[in-house]
């Protein structure tokens, strides 16, 4: 009987997640139609999608598996450079490569798209792996500086000019096909994004919530802790990869200045707002972050109310907002917007029954 | 290379390691107490460098000198009052994120209170003066530093071996619990080790940026993660490991430098953190770590 209730909470949840799919396509539908006048929101949405793909492929590093990597950047960089060299259009290459010419064997290589993609999240996910058997044997703070001491790594070969006929050093990459449509942009995310739920609710998944929970007590049952964050480390990196093919496939443009620890720190912003271990809290992150930092631009333009310019409104006040609603976030609502929970009904109808009992119980704890 | 030109980059070398050595002390005096990167460590040196750029405008330079250094202080202090005191009991990744958040939220201010463009660091007077040796041609701060760094450090030797809060920080470092039950001060001692540090973040900034000669909201991040390096390489924890993984990086990226791959200088400085991980985890003079179940 129980169980009965159980599966069908859970199909609830499922149409509802099938419902939304199915409004976004709409909506989104309806935006590609008239794509001159909705430009700008297009280009919010395919960002936060971008970055809901590397938000969730970085909670599973740090807040299903709870590794602190800061390598972000570096395996982003990957991704989107491999799909870049892979599929900006031969023709394009010569004004590209125009400062010391493209690599003979590259000159003529154009795969589709998807493979591009897959081949960018392969060729981080196999740094990943070079990398995780030094870095994680390593403890937790140790860990968080040398990946991304890898990531200055990685940046750095990029940009050097050894690398002047594949990467093009620091000149970067242009010409970098986009999305025909945000409806593209939206499967490519949506693919990925669904893959990491699957993997977080498999097996494996739960063996890497319990490596999280507790090392000595995943040992003891028989988890092999060392080849359980290596793999939480490589499928991490994997989707990384790939949502760094999808970040220059939205740009358009890059070069290595794009994959700076900065990067990191943004996403990191995401993954602590949305709930450090909350699928839906990334995904929710991400869009409220990208959109949040667009709607909030005119805090960086001069306001002048009644003649007076107002003293506060100068550009970078938006980040410091950002700066200061992180800092709020990671002092006192440690658990960010959702808090290791899920974005569900059930969650909703416990909340609103619950929400005084909680209330009080929090207020305690402080 | 010459033996010249050796000597020029050597000298070079020793005066960027001086400027990390106090950076780094800064990183291993946290570290050692409160098992924390302190990643707000860099930008609270950046800061630095703007206090000393608008107090050098209104008042004389001894003065704007010692302003500097009791307004980065006084910050340090600050920044561990709120956003780190807060988050004791708190899991370590918590505690690390609010340090990466003050980090964000510093680099973010200064972007917004002074524009990302470089400002002109002060000349202090007599500081820029040439100096010849021989055929070597160097400024007096660039032989200042490194006797400056050290005479600090032996003052800070002094200080945490020989003073009751010296005793106090590293009873602190040794055993958080048992500290605090033999009537030890807590709040009081990590805030001692936050001023320490940042005094001396304070004083580098001075000697590193009148080199340097500009400042940016970012010009304190990757420093700051490479005197990280350099006080993991010297062994988290010690003051004279700290110095002397100051120096080493200091030398080692500028001969990078000079050898004509300064792309790779800034990569340099994580390769041999990875490779000290792992060889000796504890770096040059750490003590072994025993991990409690």
């Amino acid at each position: 009987m129980n169980k009965m209730k159980f599966k069908d909470k859970i199909n609830i949840d499922l149409l509802i997640y099938i419902a939304i799919i199915v409004v976004s396509v709409i909506v989104l539908m309806y935006l590609d139609m008239n794509k001159f006048e909705y430009n700008y929101a297009i280009s919010i949405i395919e960002k936060s999608l971008v970055y809901a793909v590397v938000a969730l492929s970085m909670n599973i590093v740090t807040g299903f598996t709870g590794l602190f990597s800061l390598g972000q950047a570096g395996f982003m960089a990957l991704g989107a450079y491999t799909t870049a060299i892979l599929t900006i259009p031969v023709a394009a290459r010569p004004n590209v490569y125009y400062m010391n010419g493209i690599l003979p064997a590259l000159e003529n290589v154009v795969v589709p798209i998807p493979v591009a993609l897959i081949l960018g999240g392969l060729v981080a996910a196999l740094f990943a792996a070079l990398i995780g058997i030094p870095v994680l044997k390593l403890k937790s703070d140790y860990l968080a500086i040398a990946t991304l001491g890898f990531s200055e790594i990685i940046r750095a070969v990029i940009a050097s000019p050894m690398m002047d006929k594949i990467t093009n050093g620091s000149y970067g990459l242009k010409s970098i096909p986009g999305f025909k449509s945000s409806i593209e942009c939206f499967v490519f995310s949506l693919v990925c994004i669904v893959l990491m739920i699957l993997i977080i609710n498999s097996s494996t998944g739960r063996d890497f919530k319990a490596v999280r929970e507790d090392e000595i007590a995943a040992r003891s049952v028989g988890i092999n802790i060392f080849k359980t964050k290596q793999l939480s480390f490589i499928v991490s990196s994997f989707f990384t990869g790939v949502g760094g093919g999808l970040l220059a496939m939205f740009m358009r443009s890059i070069d290595s200045k794009t994959f700076q620890i900065t990067l990191t720190y943004d996403i990191l912003l995401i993954v602590v707002l949305g709930g450090i271990g909350s699928i839906t809290g990334s995904i929710v992150g991400a869009f409220f972050v990208t959109a949040g930092k667009e709607i909030l631009r005119f805090f960086d333009e001069p306001l002048v109310i009644a003649g007076t310019e107002v003293p506060l409104f100068k550009p970078g006040f938006r980040m410091v907002i950002f700066s200061i609603l992180l800092m709020v976030v990671v002092l006192f609502f440690r658990k960010g917007l959702l808090g290791g929970k899920e974005l569900s009904v059930k969650v909703f109808k416990k909340h609103s029954r619950k929400k005084n009992e909680d209330n009080v119980s929090e207020g305690g704890k402080e | 290379m010459n033996i010249n030109q050796f000597l020029q980059h050597a000298l070079t070398g020793i005066s960027v390691g001086g400027c990390y050595a106090l950076i780094a002390i800064g990183y291993t005096l946290v570290y050692g107490i409160l098992r924390l990167i302190n990643f707000a460590h860099g930008d609270i040196f950046m800061i630095a460098g703007y206090f000393m750029i608008f107090s050098f405008a209104v008042m004389p330079f001894p003065i704007a000198i010692l302003v500097t250094l009791v307004a980065t202080t006084v910050l340090g202090i600050l920044i561990e009052k709120f956003a780190y005191s807060p988050l004791r009991q708190a899991p370590r990744m918590s505690v690390m994120i609010s340090a990466i958040g003050v980090s964000y939220l510093l680099q973010n201010l200064a972007t917004y209170l002074f524009t990302a463009l470089p400002k002109a660091y002060p000349a202090i007077p007599g500081l820029k003066q040439v100096i010849k040796i021989g055929d070597i041609s160097t400024s007096l701060v660039t032989i200042l530093t490194p006797v400056i760094t050290i005479l600090l450090v032996v003052l800070l030797l002094w200080l945490v071996n020989k003073t009751k809060i010296g005793m106090a920080m590293r009873a602190v470092s040794r055993d958080y619990e048992a500290a605090s039950l033999m009537g030890i001060k807590l709040n009081k001692t990590i805030s001692f080790t936050f001023a320490i540090g940042s005094l001396l973040a304070a004083i580098g900034s001075i000697l590193y940026f009148t080199d340097r000669m500009t400042v940016f909201p970012f010009s304190g991040s990757l420093p700051g993660l490479k005197c990280f390096v350099a006080a993991v390489f010297g062994g988290i924890g010690s003051i004279p490991g700290a110095l002397l993984g100051g120096f080493f990086i200091g030398i080692c990226e500028t001969i990078i430098k000079a050898v004509g791959l300064s792309t790779f200088s800034d990569a340099f400085t994580f390769i041999v953190l990875i490779v000290m991980l792992l060889i000796k985890p504890t770096g040059l003079f750490g003590e072994k770590n025993i991990d409690k179940v």
